[in-house]
């Protein structure tokens, strides 16, 4: 995993191919895409909650950051997730 | 079906990543939801494709489930948390309904596949899937130009028709896979298909080599390349791959097993995944399991959870118990589960076999045979016909076969 630092003020969009959603079935978020699905894990799930087209980096951070006031700083977690996703095509920068 | 999908198509050559994710996760001691819902909604097709997976005994379509009865199944395989649900047949286009099925288990939270031939849609038609719901469109293709295609498909304007609609289904937004079965009648087109599913823009392209099931099996001859002809074609994939440079679409190259030391993990496993419900109700772990000397249950009349979980069919060739050798004793059961049932059962006419796919089995001269037999066809191609074409021609309606001269 890259843990390369990403500009903050970049806004992470989910690719058209991908729906995100809740399912219960699983206990997990997961993407769906043609004919599969991604499994998210716990972490993977609130940051893509977050993804919404319109929030950038350090927004999606200091959201995380407020909602788990005890995890420590997590921009290390946000930029590790998104890198992947972003190199899985799941997500792109507008 | 008008192709065979990539829900069929769980060969070891990793069919996509998408089943990758989704089996690893569904394996477990207890039964796991029927991840996979294949909807074959009809068989009929305006096609003739020699390659069809669909049974050549074809039910009539009066025998079709309802609007009703088909929204019945979707909304109790998705309460088992069943996500992904493929529209096949035949052609699920002849299905007037198919927006109403869409809508209905889109809003269920379905991941909706329409897997069609492309013939009997319109832009008008695309447009109104997406406003039902419709997340993907997979369009089959039977060769790269009118020619080659029209003569596969056995109708005039086969190929015009789908370029045209896979055209407008990129247009309009949809993600779009591209299903091109690879067969002897158009593995030297290779190239030129992966030049045209560029053009196209298409997200993902099954370059598969048919499997032998239904229709298939009886043409096989016809069909199956020689390894030359694979190893060449699997040359030419990978040397365009390189030049893609991480652009374009994403190709997926699918060898036949027969070429194969060990048998693929049909289905990931009997009754682990997949659930298909035929256009008359029947429920199978696979689109081709019909074939096999077991009583499958139906919809009308048991509940999906009833089948999935208790019926006898369904829980027959479950976990490893009903294994012969040398499968019960192999090191690589867990990873292939014993092949494909129906391939041993069409083979050697025992359907608890090993699948004589794999080195070990004591059948495997018969796949030898089938190889050197496709060297030089003895028998003429029969195009699958559909069921109006069936009904004119009810003298044949054991067989359902009408020979063409080729």
């Amino acid at each position: 995993m890259s843990t390369a630092a990403v500009a903050s003020n970049k806004v992470p969009v989910l690719n058209a191919m991908f729906r995100f959603q809740w399912e219960k079935a699983q206990n997990c978020f997961v993407l769906l895409f043609p004919e599969g699905m991604v499994k998210l894990n716990g972490g993977a799930g609130e940051i893509m909650q977050l993804v919404d087209g319109k929030k950038n980096l350090q927004e999606i951070t200091d959201t995380l950051n407020e909602k788990f006031p005890d995890a420590g700083d997590l921009s290390a977690d946000v930029n590790d997730f998104i890198s992947t996703a972003i190199e899985k095509k799941w997500l792109y920068y507008e | 079906m008008n192709d065979q999908t990539a829900t069929s198509n769980s060969v070891g050559e990793t069919p996509d990543v998408s089943s990758n994710e989704m089996l690893t996760e569904s394996v477990s001691t207890v039964v796991g939801p029927p991840l996979w819902l294949l909807a074959e909604l009809t068989y009929d097709c305006p096609l003739h494709c020699p390659y069809c997976s669909n049974p050549t005994q074809l039910t009539e379509t009066k025998d079709e489930l309802t609007t009703e009865q088909w929204c019945q199944v979707f909304t109790e395989a998705r309460d088992m948390g069943a996500v992904q649900l493929g529209f096949s047949g035949g052609e699920p286009l002849l299905r007037k309904d198919l927006e109403v099925l869409v809508k209905h288990s889109r809003d269920l939270g379905f991941y909706t596949n329409l897997i069609t031939s492309g013939i009997g849609l319109t832009e008008k038609r695309i447009a109104k899937l997406k406003v039902a719901g419709l997340d993907h469109i997979q369009i089959s293709f039977q060769g790269a130009d009118p020619e080659v295609n029209d003569a596969i498909a056995g109708k005039g304007n086969a190929y015009k028709q789908k370029f045209k609609m896979a055209k407008s289904v990129k247009a309009q937004g949809y993600p779009m896979v591209l299903n091109f079965v690879i067969s002897k009648q158009n593995i030297s087109q290779i190239a030129e298909v992966m030049r045209l599913s560029c053009e196209l823009e298409a997200d993902y392209v099954e370059l598969a080599t048919a499997q032998y099931y239904g229709w298939a099996y009886q043409n096989r001859d016809h069909l199956l390349p020689t390894q030359a002809e694979l190893v060449e074609a699997e040359r030419i994939v990978n040397e365009f791959r390189e030049q893609q440079q991480g652009k374009g679409p994403h190709f997926i190259f699918v060898t036949p097993d027969y070429y194969e030391t060990r048998p693929k993990a049909c289905m990931n496993g009997w009754g682990t995944t997949f659930l298909t419900v035929t256009p008359d109700g029947s429920a199978l772990p696979c689109h081709s399991a019909k074939m096999l000397p077991l009583t499958f249950p139906n919809v009308k009349e048991k509940s999906i959870a009833d089948i999935w979980q208790q019926d006898f069919s369904f829980e027959y060739f479950r976990g490893d118990d009903w294994m012969p050798q040398p499968c019960k004793g192999c090191d690589e059961k867990e990873k292939d589960f014993g092949g494909c049932r129906c391939q041993a059962f069409m083979m050697t006419g025992d359907m608890h076999k090993t699948d004589p796919v794999c080195s070990k089995s004591e059948d495997h001269h018969l796949i030898q045979q089938a190889i050197e037999s496709a060297i030089k066809p003895s028998k003429a191609i029969v195009d699958r016909i559909n069921q109006s074409t069936a009904m004119k021609h009810a003298k044949n309606a054991e067989l359902n076969i009408v020979t063409v001269k080729v």
